[in-house]
């Protein structure tokens, strides 16, 4: 092994790392460059490449938009429901698994399958489940005396309907995650809270909830940067339309809109910088939440 | 309160080797009691008995006339210390020592006062806004002690608390749980496998192997009497030194020797601290010397005797170098003598 750092090894080195660095930079780099500056053209003209000029007409087109402003809308009260239930469900679902002894590597395989499947095969079967009249939902619903509800084609069904299968996608992964960091926790803990008179749900909060509070912390980290990028699963769930009568048209989709059937590419660079931007703001605030309230050992 | 034992029998799985066999004992209001064996006797399993987080298979447990053997450790209400201390890692020292109180339902300015109090009983108190953390082990383990008599326990339950402290600090804590045990009064019962620990704090010590109680009395007794080889052999540093019964019977006087092998002893056991330098024809043992070790104020000899049994010897003055043939007696009142099933045979008196 050579140690020192010369020239010639930091070269050597070099020719390792480029092949990903040329990837990285094509599909990544160049890219993330390249849309920053598209938000900020006005009147581009992609055929011949001409720029008219750099200013904020594209941003202003966003505010004027109505429909962008519905699919901001769209996309809070998606990442607002699913993110807490998501992790409250996957929560309870690895405490659960954690205190059965018997077939837990078959429960937990079966929990994370949604995870490993592709969004548009299990779209399809949440078709047939939504499905108004054939539906396993509404016929269990109708069990109940309830009235078939027509999930994918009533645009106040259609948001619910998304959430609904976006949860059950994700918790495979939370409960991966939140099984880790409960195998973390020292069983004396427990033991102690026990002895210093903590009942189960004392424990929970006490010992539980605050030790597993990195955990909890990364997979809403996670949870809020994958949920704000909503797009295939609405893609797929309505057989590539946003929602019945554009109901559940998210920021993503937007972009996707603009950039492939409208052509318009500073418009969609514009959505892409500002869905940026809130996930970012959103994320400091995480990291701000995390410091001065989770500890880690 | 007093803890009784009644016949406790412990068997972690249905397969697996029985922990604990038939236990029973006392343990009386007040006192502190050591739980004394090697790793693997079940002293912890008897703690977790007590406590309340593990139950028997079978007999019951009794906290003065209570029958509690089927009450969780939620509602048994004793304190304990555990070996890694298991300090809640995001509370603060005093929010630690605070929590049984807050689970009791303790108002907050009753849980402060507390918290306050214990604080100076463990000398503590200028580290109450610190996290488990940062400090030292001994700091946790005062910590850890204040928080287990938060709720005022009338029993307390320590697991080999001094064992993650360094030799200095050991001696120090071990005074100190003696002092806040004396000062609180509340029954104590301390698990360990070092003897010194056990000897030096317990009002009476249970010496524990394979899960059946060996002796429990107090701990001059133990060395000074003890019911069997195992504790024998068990209490003492440098070991007991144990002979076969033909090898010294002939240093032995007559009628004695008879009367212990009609009784069953078939081995015999001296203390190396209790071996006197003499001449050849009083001696019970002649040997070379292999070895001298001074440390301090301690000195040890290696005696190799003629049958290649290793003989040592303590506390003696040393006036001959390695190497040398040297014999050594004692006195009879020094000697223990056990049957074939390792059980203590006593003489009647030498007449």
């Amino acid at each position: 092994m050579q140690n020192k750092k010369t020239w010639k090894a930091t070269f050597q080195a070099f020719w390792y790392i480029l092949p990903l660095f040329i990837i990285i930079g094509v599909f990544n780099i160049y890219p993330i460059i390249k849309s920053f500056a598209m938000a900020f053209y006005d009147d581009f003209n992609i055929f011949s490449g001409e720029i008219g000029g750099y200013g904020l007409t594209n941003f202003e087109t966003l505010v004027s938009d109505e429909e962008f402003a519905e699919a901001l809308m769209n996309t809070f009260v998606y990442v607002l429901f699913v993110t807490p239930i998501s992790i409250i469900l996957a929560l309870a679902v690895a405490i659960l698994l954690n205190n059965i002894k018997r077939l837990k590597p078959i429960f937990q395989s079966i929990y994370f399958l949604p995870f490993v499947t592709s969004t548009v095969a299990i779209s399809i079967v949440w078709r047939w489940l939504y499905h108004s009249e054939y539906g396993l939902i509404n016929y269990v619903l109708s069990l109940f005396g309830i009235d078939t509800i027509n999930w994918l084609t009533n645009p106040d069904w259609a948001m619910p309907a998304a959430i609904i299968m976006a949860i059950w996608k994700s918790l495979g992964f939370n409960i991966l995650l939140f099984l880790v960091g409960l195998n973390n926790i020292g069983k004396t803990y427990y033991d102690a809270a026990k002895i210093d008179g903590a009942n189960a749900w004392q424990r929970f909060v006490n010992v539980t909830v605050p030790l597993l509070g990195p955990t909890i912390f990364l997979v809403s980290i996670i949870s809020i940067i994958n949920n704000f990028k909503v797009f295939d699963e609405i893609y797929a769930l309505f057989n590539g339309q946003p929602g019945p009568s554009n109901s559940t048209i998210t920021v993503v989709y937007y972009l996707y809109k603009k950039f492939y059937t409208e052509f318009d590419y500073g418009v969609a660079s514009a959505s892409g910088i500002v869905l940026f931007l809130i996930i970012f703001v959103i994320t400091i605030v995480q990291i701000w939440f995390n410091k001065r309230f989770v500890h880690y050992r | 309160m007093e803890v009784r034992f009644n016949s406790v029998s412990m068997q972690y799985d249905e397969n697996d080797k029985t922990v604990l066999k038939d236990m029973s004992f006392d343990i009386e209001n007040h006192s502190l009691v050591s739980i004394l064996g090697p790793s693997g006797c079940g002293k912890s399993t008897t703690l977790m008995l007590i406590s309340g987080l593990l139950f028997p298979t079978d007999g019951q447990i009794f906290f003065d006339d209570k029958d509690v053997t089927k009450k969780d450790a939620v509602q048994r209400k004793v304190g304990m210390v555990f070996q890694n201390y298991a300090l809640y890692p995001h509370l603060s020292v005093q929010d630690n020592i605070m929590f049984p109180l807050k689970m009791a339902g303790v108002n907050k300015k009753k849980r402060l006062e507390k918290a306050q109090e214990l604080a100076d009983l463990v000398q503590i108190s200028e580290h109450l806004n610190k996290k488990p953390g940062q400090l030292s082990g001994g700091q946790q383990q005062r910590v850890a002690i204040a928080r287990a008599l938060a709720k005022e326990p009338s029993i307390l339950l320590m697991d080999e608390p001094l064992s993650n402290l360094d030799a200095k600090l050991r001696t120090e804590m071990r005074e100190e749980i003696r002092r806040i045990q004396k000062e609180t009064g509340v029954t104590t019962v301390f698990v360990t496998h070092d003897q010194e620990e056990a000897l030096s704090i317990s009002d009476k010590v249970m010496v524990l192997n394979e899960g059946v109680i060996q002796q429990n009395s107090n701990p001059q007794q133990l060395y000074d009497d003890p019911d069997n080889l195992f504790v024998a052999r068990f209490l003492g540093s440098p070991e007991m030194n144990i002979f076969e019964m033909e090898d010294i019977e002939d240093s032995l006087p007559q009628n004695i020797s008879g009367r212990l092998k009609q009784q069953g002893a078939v081995l015999a056991g001296i203390r190396p601290e209790s071996w006197i330098h003499t001449n050849s024809e009083e001696a019970v043992i002649t040997g070379i010397t292999e070895r001298i070790e001074i440390v301090g104020k301690e000195r040890k000899v290696s005696l190799v005797l003629e049958s290649g049994q290793m003989v040592d010897i303590a506390d003696v003055e040393i006036n001959f170098r390695e190497g040398d043939m040297v014999s050594f007696g004692t006195d009879i009142s020094n000697m223990f003598f056990f049957d074939g099933d390792g059980n203590r045979v006593v003489t009647t008196d030498a007449e």
